[in-house]
């Protein structure tokens, strides 16, 4: 497993919890979280709360075969509660393996 | 209860081949993604009707059991969800959206 992300504990706690359930759902080859809330201080969505806006790159067998609504209906459903109780916004990058 | 907002979406859908749900609306809208694909959306130059979630949040919580869809913005062509804003910027930029539109026929602004 292809673990992008510079340590594990770098990770805060709702990028750990994203990273933790998509690692049980797919298995990925390749799993990217960026945490982009920073870029999106002050507005509405932003809450106050460290995390809320993340770009997520996954690479994972599950996703060949399946169309983008039918790919990002899967992460939605392994995300579970956490969007968009948690998640204010989501980028999804979702690919099988090459 | 819930089948009045399924009928309310029905009717919204079935009202236009083009419907975008978004935060605010195209003059204003309330969040980036929305403006994306407001912006995607002038550029191909077609029409749509628009549904502000933020002013209804009946049909905010409807729409996302009803095309089991979490998030917005939501595009809906001919009444098929089309996309997210990752999606619709995917398919603006590799060209299937204008196809897309071309071949269920709407009308251009």
């Amino acid at each position: 497993m292809n673990m992008q992300n510079p340590s594990d504990a770098t990770l805060k706690p709702v990028a750990s919890l994203i990273k933790a359930r998509l690692e049980a759902a797919f298995s990925p080859k390749k799993l990217i979280i960026e945490d982009d809330s920073n870029k999106h201080a002050g507005h509405a969505g932003h809450q106050h709360r460290s995390e809320s806006h993340f770009t997520v790159t996954v690479v994972a067998q599950a996703f060949e075969n399946e169309s983008r609504i039918s790919r990002e209906r899967m992460v939605h459903k392994a995300l579970g509660d956490l969007l968009p109780d948690r998640i204010h916004a989501l980028r999804l990058k979702l690919s099988p393996p090459a | 209860m819930a089948d009045t907002i399924n009928d309310r979406i029905k009717e919204i859908l079935e009202k236009s081949p083009v419907v975008l749900f978004m935060k605010g609306t195209p003059l204003f809208p309330q969040c980036g993604f929305s403006n994306q694909v407001v912006a995607i959306l002038n550029n191909i130059g077609i029409e749509y009707d628009s549904v502000d979630v933020l002013q209804d949040p009946e049909i905010r919580q409807g729409i996302k059991v009803y095309s089991d869809w979490p998030t917005f913005p939501q595009l809906y062509i001919k009444g098929e969800l089309v996309g997210g804003c990752d999606i619709i910027t995917e398919m603006f930029e590799n060209g299937e959206l204008a196809e897309l539109a071309q071949k269920e026929n709407i009308a251009r602004k």
